[in-house]
């Protein structure tokens, strides 16, 4: 049992080292497509986090759970199958009780299934630690990417259209207000140049994480 | 045939899967430093999308559809939220078999393709290329066009940018944004030129 016992110390590193020190997104490169289509609005994208987060979580606590039962030669068709059960159930738990959200969402919840975080967390994390461990490092990665599409889909639909989840803040030029909107921000390209500034301020806090040149 | 060819053109530029729609980004940043390996993963992903968009039409159409079940004499069947399990099963078994076959009789191919083909089922572009046929309802005759424009569509966009990439080796690059950051901001420019397709009317 002493692969069970909980280090609390450890859970809390899982947790918080990759919303900083080792983003998905930001460093990893996993998981970029969703974040670029589904972070027009805030609230499709505080949805897609939720739906991610929980998916990975779950994912890496059973295939954690079920880890020297699996044979390596076909582990990944055993991960992708265990993930697909998941990303079915959330996509049908956002159809009965999130319908018009999940209109927007289309074909990016499904996506989660090769979403490389998800796959990526599985194969080299859960593979090798204990259940809880391994559920806390799917929350852990899930906030990472959640951070980014938090931030992004805050600025976009902000200066984009003058909203935050749909309330007014900046009043916008078209209903009479002062705000002349940035039409650029809600279309797809703004994401890839708001992602590399961020990727530039997080590189300058810590600058360990700089590429070298080739 | 005009139908099939507007919808070729299309899926090739103005939904360009990489620049429009943003699928296979994690692989299309990753492997696009050189225009020789992003040649290769390109063609791999012609190739599976050529194969698995129509045989998930066919399983879709017979299958999963609700009443398509009804050649088997049970019409009232609806199978559809088992979708995602099937397509991404097929596609898994698909990229194994076609590993296989291209280790047997084409062992230079195979060997240029190498770690690219297993990579492919994680590539979302593949899956992409199902669900969007699955939502925009199209036959068997247009997912075979759409399969191979799709993926064909992929791989302009990454050889595009590994192009792109190798020229940039010689720019002077402020430290924080080289590598993975300038890359993002590369693509969000090929994106915008991509956008002036748009106005396209096909």
């Amino acid at each position: 049992m002493a692969t069970m016992a909980i280090d609390v110390k450890e859970i809390k590193n899982v947790i918080t080292k990759p919303i900083s020190d080792n983003n998905p997104i930001a460093l990893q490169i996993l998981g970029v497509c969703s974040a670029l289509a589904v972070t027009t609005k805030l609230e499709t994208a505080l949805i897609m986090c939720l739906a991610l987060t929980s998916v990975t979580a779950c994912s890496n606590l059973l295939i954690s759970l079920i880890r020297s039962q699996i044979p390596s030669s076909i582990r990944i068709i055993a991960q992708m199958t265990i993930i697909a059960s998941l990303v079915i159930v959330v996509d049908q738990v956002l159809k009965a009780y999130a319908f018009e959200t999940a209109k927007q969402l289309s074909v990016f919840v499904g996506l989660i299934i090769t979403n490389c975080i998800v796959m990526g967390r599985a194969e080299a994390y859960a593979m090798k630690n204990g259940p809880i461990n391994s559920f806390f490092d799917g929350i852990g990665n899930g906030l990472g990417y959640s951070v980014i599409l938090i931030i992004v889909g805050a600025v976009r639909e902000l200066f984009g259209a003058g909203k935050i989840l749909g309330y007014t803040i900046l009043n916008p030029v078209n209903d009479g207000g002062w705000y002349q909107t940035n039409g650029l921000l809600l279309l797809p390209p703004s994401a890839f140049f708001i992602i590399g500034l961020l990727i530039w301020a997080l590189r300058t806090w810590k600058p360990e994480q700089v590429e070298d040149a080739d | 045939m005009e139908q099939y060819i507007s919808l070729f053109i299309r899926s090739v530029f103005i939904e360009n899967m990489a620049l429009s729609a943003f699928l296979g980004m994690c692989t299309f940043l990753a492997v696009s430093k050189k225009v020789q390996t992003a040649l290769g993963l390109g063609v791999a992903v012609v190739v599976v999308q050529m194969i698995t968009v129509p045989v998930n039409n066919l399983l879709s159409t017979y299958l999963l559809k609700e009443g398509a079940l009804a050649w088997a004499g049970m019409p009232e069947i609806d199978l559809s939220f088992l979708g995602l399990i099937v397509y991404i099963g097929v596609i898994a078994a698909i990229v194994q078999i076609l590993e296989m076959v291209l280790d047997k009789f084409f062992p230079a191919l195979y060997q240029a393709l190498g770690i690219f083909l297993p990579l492919i089922t994680v590539n979302c572009a593949i899956l992409g290329g199902s669900l969007f046929m699955i939502q925009r309802e199209y036959d068997f005759g247009e997912s075979i066009v759409y399969g191979i424009g799709s993926g064909f569509g992929w791989a302009l966009a990454i050889v595009a940018l590994a192009g792109i990439r190798e020229k940039m080796k010689y720019s002077d690059v402020p430290d924080g944004l080289r590598g993975l950051g300038i890359t993002f901001i590369t693509v969000g420019l090929m994106a915008l030129a991509f956008m002036s397709f748009n106005g396209v009317q096909l």
